[in-house]
């Protein structure tokens, strides 16, 4: 049996300075907050961050960036956080914008084993930019590499203790992709249940992806 | 009835029945108030799902259950939840009918520039890019003009959501339809002369022969 639950103090060891960490959540919402609240705590700092988008400046990814953790962010989405935009406008953090969609299929790509992934998407724009085009039966792609991360951390609904994970409403989101594709995989359960309770069918992440199991803390 | 509310009204009469679409933040929210009766489309959000309802009540707020926009929302029943690779599977791979989206500049050619102003206002992309180019429809609903400057141009001056992919432009003071052979003025709204639209618009366009009033 492998035994995958952890305290949060526990899994704080494997979080380090200058790390490559994804982070899943839609501008905070399915963002496991206690594992952020944890690089906080820990003084964790230098991280490159892989999201969606930054939140909020008091939420999710936002916290990061406001306390000064973060030296890159590769997002799709700034405008919901003054504070990101200030301290990329000051020199003091690397922003790297990257269109939602070719996001996670770049995430999805690492996780799958591809050596990147073809999408219309960008042509024409900024976006194309350094990249390689290639022309598919007339119609012109952009060649976009995986993406890849030393932690994922992730916010699951219900999680049996083998790390089967099954997420609630619209707090899936970047979760599920962003669970296949890091070193060590951290999901932070909302509820703990044993092996056998969750029907097989329903599993959205196998927990064969998972690495760590902490239940959410409790305000 | 303001700018805005006519715009969202016109845009409702371009959905049909069974239709998925995703409206973008803004003014195009404002479309799904105005569906016409006995019409039944189908909401994509693209932070994971279809079937989107309206704003949630108060009592109705729940913390994981938002639109793209972050603001709480309902389902209906049939409603879907999903990761957002398979979100921009659908956006992407032509799965959506009808998009609708603001512009700050849109273009003869049908290029639109809607993410960033550079030096002032850098947003990101979001799934914009996505949506644009995987849509089966893109509308663009915006008013006609800022701060009295035409925002339908020759060529756009922004950096590009898309290029070309636009096929509609819809105004308060009417409606055009990006062609092969240009921009055409399909419809004209009430009150508003040929002579407003050509003062009020930088682009080169032709007029339909069949131009109509626009309802709302």
């Amino acid at each position: 049996m492998i035994f995958k639950l952890k305290t949060h103090e526990e899994v704080a060891e494997l979080i380090k300075d200058g790390m490559t960490i994804m982070i899943g959540g839609f501008l905070g919402v399915g963002t496991p907050e206690g594992l952020i609240d944890l690089i906080l705590e820990k003084g964790v700092k230098d991280l490159t961050v892989i999201a969606n988008d930054t939140a909020f400046p008091d939420k999710g990814v936002g916290k990061l960036v406001l306390n000064k953790r973060v030296k890159k962010v590769i997002v799709s989405h700034i405008g919901t956080n003054p504070e990101t935009g200030r301290q990329m406008n000051a020199g003091e953090l690397e922003v790297e914008l990257v269109p939602q969609g070719t996001l996670a299929e770049r995430i999805r790509a690492y996780g799958a084993g591809l050596g990147g992934i073809l999408t219309p998407t960008g042509v024409g724009t900024i976006v194309e930019e350094g990249k390689e085009k290639i022309e598919i039966n007339g119609k012109t792609y952009l060649l976009e590499h995986p993406l890849k991360a030393d932690i994922a951390l992730v916010r699951g609904y219900k999680v049996d203790k083998m790390g089967n994970t099954i997420y609630r409403k619209s707090a899936r989101n970047f979760n599920p992709i962003m669970a296949t594709a890091a070193e060590k995989v951290i999901v932070e359960a909302d509820e703990i249940v044993e092996i056998g309770e969750l029907d097989p069918d329903i599993i959205v992440t196998p927990g064969i992806f998972v690495d760590f199991i902490v239940k959410r803390r409790e305000k | 009835m303001d700018a805005r509310e006519i715009i969202a009204r016109r845009v409702a009469k371009e959905l049909k029945d069974g239709y998925v679409v995703n409206l973008g933040i803004g003014l195009p929210t404002m479309v799904a108030n105005f569906i016409p009766e006995g019409i039944k489309v189908i909401l994509h959000s693209e932070n994971g799902f279809v079937g989107m309802g309206r704003t949630a009540e108060s009592h109705e707020v729940d913390p994981d259950l938002t639109n793209a926009g972050g603001q709480p929302v309902t389902v209906i029943d049939g409603a879907c939840f999903f990761d957002s690779a398979t979100s921009f599977l659908i956006i992407r791979g032509g799965h959506i009918d009808v998009t609708v989206l603001g512009a700050l500049e849109v273009d003869q050619e049908g290029n639109l520039a809607n993410w960033i102003i550079p030096g002032k206002m850098v947003p990101g992309m979001g799934g914009a890019m996505d949506l644009v180019v995987g849509a089966k429809k893109v509308i663009v609903a915006m008013e006609h003009t800022a701060k009295g400057k035409p925002k339908i141009l020759k060529k756009c001056t922004l950096p590009l959501t898309a290029a070309k992919e636009v096929d509609m432009i819809v105004t308060e003071k009417g409606v055009f339809e990006v062609t092969k052979e240009g921009l055409v003025l399909t419809e004209i709204a009430e009150g508003v002369s040929m002579e407003e639209i050509r003062a009020t618009t930088e682009a080169d366009f032709t007029v339909s022969e069949n131009l109509k009033l626009m309802e709302i």
